[in-house]
């Protein structure tokens, strides 16, 4: 379930949407710079992918079932560009013809399950990719660390908008063991689906990887259906200057990592260092309704919810955005450098979530009039 | 529809010399050469992998040859008439679900005409009377997915016809059809005056619809000439992985038509 | 989500609130659910108005009140969320049957209820009687990026075409004896997943190609123009107006 309307402020659901609109702006440009006209067709069936592969149900046990979510699936897969698109479109399209997930809270809904997780896993992914050894078995390893981590820390994201704009007082010590618990769990099964998939393509199509581009050298081009690879679409080898900022990588990835991880993991199992009121009756029984009436797999918008406020969400929170600016810092710091070095065109594209990383975080101006929010996506044209 | 051909009209097409090679390297075409007149009916026959859609990908430009040219009407393919050549060669894919691209059987067939600048009654008129040569006019409102596999081959069909092209290509389209629709879309194809490349492996259907055929094997034209006699020819077909179904006889099917 | 999905809650009729052009409605909707998540929640009674309001609407609609109100079931999870807060939500607390609820908790249960209830249902109403083409021209008339319309239309059209590939899929393994039954299974369906995946690209670039062969050149060309008029557009927009109305003199008596 997406988060209804309501549940956000006007003004705070004002802001995330035009940071929504921030970043599907910058979103559509970068997609069009990597697929150029094949970006309408392209992400329109990826976006179409993504909502059937939501409804594919995967068993856990006695009866229970989830489903992907589908953001760092979609990250890994199409790259941060096209999947922040895809998953917007799909948010977007079910608010309207299923009503799912109220039109004011659009914003939040694609800045948090579109922005957030797209982001955090793909620079995961990719940081990961790049420091362990090449390989299949690294790229499973990063995609399931890349949906891990995405998760909890779009959880955290929407925790910090609760925080500011939640129109009720849920207690702030209560929430950090059962929002990190529940989303480290979904976490888990997702990972392991995200993995899995990824997997799979890449042991039929690697050059569909795009996350892989690059890396599982030599790249080659099936020409499968006999209909694909416009000449130029071919990935220029990028490894030479990769392997020259491996260090660099090494350090920003695990910095980063850490922040997302450790810190949020360590401030929702040691609540009491933040807040002694823990283990509240009414919270272990809320807990315990989730427990029983959700897979750990499933829809998290009502986790997100029903656990947030601040003590361990800031956490979190801090973790997630340490991680986004750091890895923005460090993929800007490469793509400077590599520009001014050899600056082939796709080197440039497959290096620049930098953008989409502070867009969410900048494209943030004062305008709480709720009305700017008319269509969530209407600055994008101008932006 | 004989080929009733002056001197004056250029052939519809023209290939001359056509190589090419992925950017992976695999190479698909050797050199090929054919000619096809106005208003001609033509099969291109070959086995899977002898490089049929990578000819066709050709002829409109999608893919650029390595060496050779190809030429439609007098145009050559190339980046300065991309626009023009796209409109006169109408490429009709396999899976009609590839085509047809757009909510409505309307939009889809008016997204050819409308790209080349045509709106308002102008377009409409054109809509129909394309939809109408498929006899598919009454389906307009329609969104594609709710149509039967047949019919969709025939609005796919009419999205190119709506371009008014001068050469229609079709890949592979007797596929996956029934009899009925099948014999329908034959129907439509004899009934249309335009001049006609169809890429297949149903040899009876070449046959039925083709006067004349060409054998592409291994990146190069192999043979071209009359439908019936190169069917006929068992050492030609089994030298190209060409098989006719069991209990057909070109002969005497010849005999009938 | 999942079932919900599968089915689409258009509602084929002739009302006036079919015949308005895309565009107002969307405005419409839009403009009314952020009037209503604006207003206080200590104003009970105009929340209630609002119900009336759409009332009318789904009535002109001749959107039967029970298909309109199983259409509201989307919402149920969240319902049951609504219902936890009075437990756990801090602050003065009151006896109501014997349990202590938090009362600031009952007014977030009753304003994330009232709110999204109302936001749910003015969504489903313009669903109903809005066509999908429809609302992708809407959008396209509200100035979304043309690129993000093509990509929603595109999904719209393939979305079907895709769910159907993989429940072929999924026929094909059950046929062959194959039930997912647990986590052990998850590796078999991830592989349909990335079967799925490699389909529905490869199908994409496919389409782009046939759209290209027909000259596409980066845009799609206009076929259809939504336009209203002044009495369309009056029509469409009582709606967020009264309820404006409504909303304001809630601010002003609470």
């Amino acid at each position: 379930m997406h988060v209804p309307d309501g549940f956000i402020n006007a003004p705070v659901s004002a802001v995330a949407g035009v940071a929504a609109a921030g970043a599907v702006a910058v979103s559509l440009r970068g997609a069009r710079r990597e697929l150029d006209e094949r970006t309408a067709p392209l992400a329109g069936l990826v976006a179409a992918f993504i909502f059937a592969v939501q409804m594919l149900n995967f068993p856990v046990a006695a009866g229970t079932s989830g489903h992907l979510l589908g953001g760092a699936l979609a990250a890994i897969l199409v790259g941060p560009f096209t999947g922040v698109l895809c998953v917007a479109v799909v948010l977007l399209m079910q608010g309207l013809l299923f009503a799912d997930g109220g039109l004011t809270a659009l914003g939040v809904n694609i800045s948090v399950m579109a922005v957030v997780t797209t982001v955090v896993a793909y620079a995961i992914f990719r940081g990961l990719a790049r420091l362990l050894p090449r390989g299949r078995r690294s790229l499973t390893v990063a995609a399931f660390t890349a949906a891990l981590v995405s998760v909890p820390a779009a959880a955290a994201a929407f925790t910090l908008i609760y925080a500011v704009g939640g129109t009720t007082d849920v207690p702030l010590g209560k929430v950090a063991t059962a929002m990190i618990g529940v989303h480290v769990l979904i976490g888990i099964g997702e990972a392991a689906i995200t993995a899995l998939t990824v997997g799979a393509v890449i042991a039929v199509r690697p050059d569909l990887v795009h996350g892989a581009r690059g890396l599982t050298a030599p790249l080659r081009l099936r020409v499968g259906g006999e209909l694909i690879d416009a000449p130029g679409t071919t990935p220029a080898p990028a490894a030479a200057a990769a392997r020259s900022h491996r260090k660099l990588w090494a350090v920003g990835l695990a910095a980063s990592v850490v922040l997302a991880g450790f810190v949020s993991f360590y401030a929702s199992t040691n609540p009491d260092g933040l807040e002694k009121v823990a283990h509240d009756k009414g919270f272990d029984k809320g807990e315990k309704e989730h427990a029983a009436a959700d897979s750990p797999l499933a829809d998290y918008g009502i986790k997100d919810i029903s656990d947030a406020r601040l003590s361990g969400g800031l956490a979190g929170v801090i973790g997630v955005g340490a991680t986004v600016v750091a890895g923005s810092a460090v993929f800007w710091a490469v793509r400077r450098r590599r520009a001014a070095g050899t600056g082939p065109a796709s080197t440039a594209s497959a290096t620049e979530p930098a953008e989409t990383g502070p867009a969410p975080t900048t494209s943030t101006p004062s305008t709480t009039e709720p009305t700017a929010t008319a269509s969530a996506t209407e600055p994008a044209e101008n932006a | 529809m004989d080929p009733v051909v002056t001197a004056a009209v250029p052939a519809s097409l023209e290939v001359a010399g056509l190589a090419y090679a992925y950017p992976d390297g695999h190479q698909a075409l050797f050199g090929v050469d054919l000619s096809i007149e106005r208003g001609e009916r033509v099969a291109l026959l070959g086995p899977n992998g002898a490089g049929k859609t990578t000819l066709v990908l050709h002829l409109n430009g999608i893919l650029t040859a390595g060496a050779g040219t190809v030429t439609v009407a007098g145009l050559p393919v190339g980046k300065r008439h991309l626009a023009e050549i796209r409109r006169k060669v109408g490429i009709v894919f396999q899976d009609p679900d590839d085509q047809l691209f757009m909510p409505t059987v309307r939009e889809d067939v008016a997204f050819g005409p409308a790209a080349a600048g045509m709106r308002g009654p102008d377009l409409e008129a054109r809509v129909l009377k394309a939809l109408g040569q498929v006899g598919m006019a009454e389906y307009v409102d329609r969104p594609p997915h709710h149509l039967s596999f047949g019919q969709r081959r025939r609005v796919a069909v009419a999205t190119v016809l709506a371009m008014e092209p001068e050469i229609l290509v079709l890949d592979e389209p007797s596929s996956n059809l029934d009899p009925a629709s099948r014999r329908e879309l034959a129907d439509i194809l004899r009934s249309l005056d335009v001049t006609v490349l169809m890429v297949t492996h149903d040899l009876p259907y070449a046959l039925e619809l083709c006067p004349r055929a060409l054998i592409l094997s291994e990146g190069v034209i192999a043979a071209d000439g009359p439908t019936g006699e190169l069917l006929a020819d068992a050492d030609l077909m089994s030298g190209h992985r060409l098989e006719l179904p069991f209990g057909f006889d070109p002969k005497t099917v010849r005999a009938h038509g | 989500m999942g079932a919900g999905h599968a089915h689409r809650l258009y509602r084929h009729g002739h009302s006036p609130v079919h015949a308005l052009p895309p565009h107002t409605k969307l405005t419409a909707v839009f403009c009314f659910v952020v009037v209503v998540v604006s207003t206080p929640r200590e104003a009970m009674w105009a929340f209630a108005a609002y119900a009336l309001l759409l009332a009318s609407v789904a009535y002109a609609a001749r959107v039967p009140l029970l298909f309109w109100l199983k259409r509201l079931l989307i919402e149920i999870p969240f319902v049951a969320f609504a219902l936890l807060l009075p437990f756990v939500a801090q602050g003065e607390r009151t006896e109501v049957l014997g349990m202590s609820l938090s009362v600031h908790g009952l007014w977030g249960a009753w304003n994330v209820l009232a709110k999204g209830t109302l936001g749910v249902a003015a969504s489903v109403l313009l669903a109903a009687t809005t066509e999908l083409r429809e609302l992708l021209l809407g959008l396209q008339r509200l100035k979304l990026p043309p690129l993000l319309v093509q990509i929603a239309s595109f999904m719209i059209r393939y979305g079907d075409v895709i769910a159907d590939e993989m429940r072929r899929m999924r026929i094909a393994r059950e046929s062959r004896g194959f039930e997912a039954r647990g986590v052990r299974h998850w590796g078999v369906l991830a592989k349909s997943a990335g079967a799925l995946f490699i389909r529905s690209y490869e199908r994409g670039e496919r389409v782009h190609l046939a759209m290209v062969s027909r000259g596409y050149a980066g845009s799609m060309p206009v076929i259809d123009e939504a336009t209203a008029t002044r009495a369309q557009w009056t029509y469409a927009l009582t709606l967020p107006l009264t309820a404006l109305a409504v909303c304001l003199l809630g601010w002003t008596l609470s």
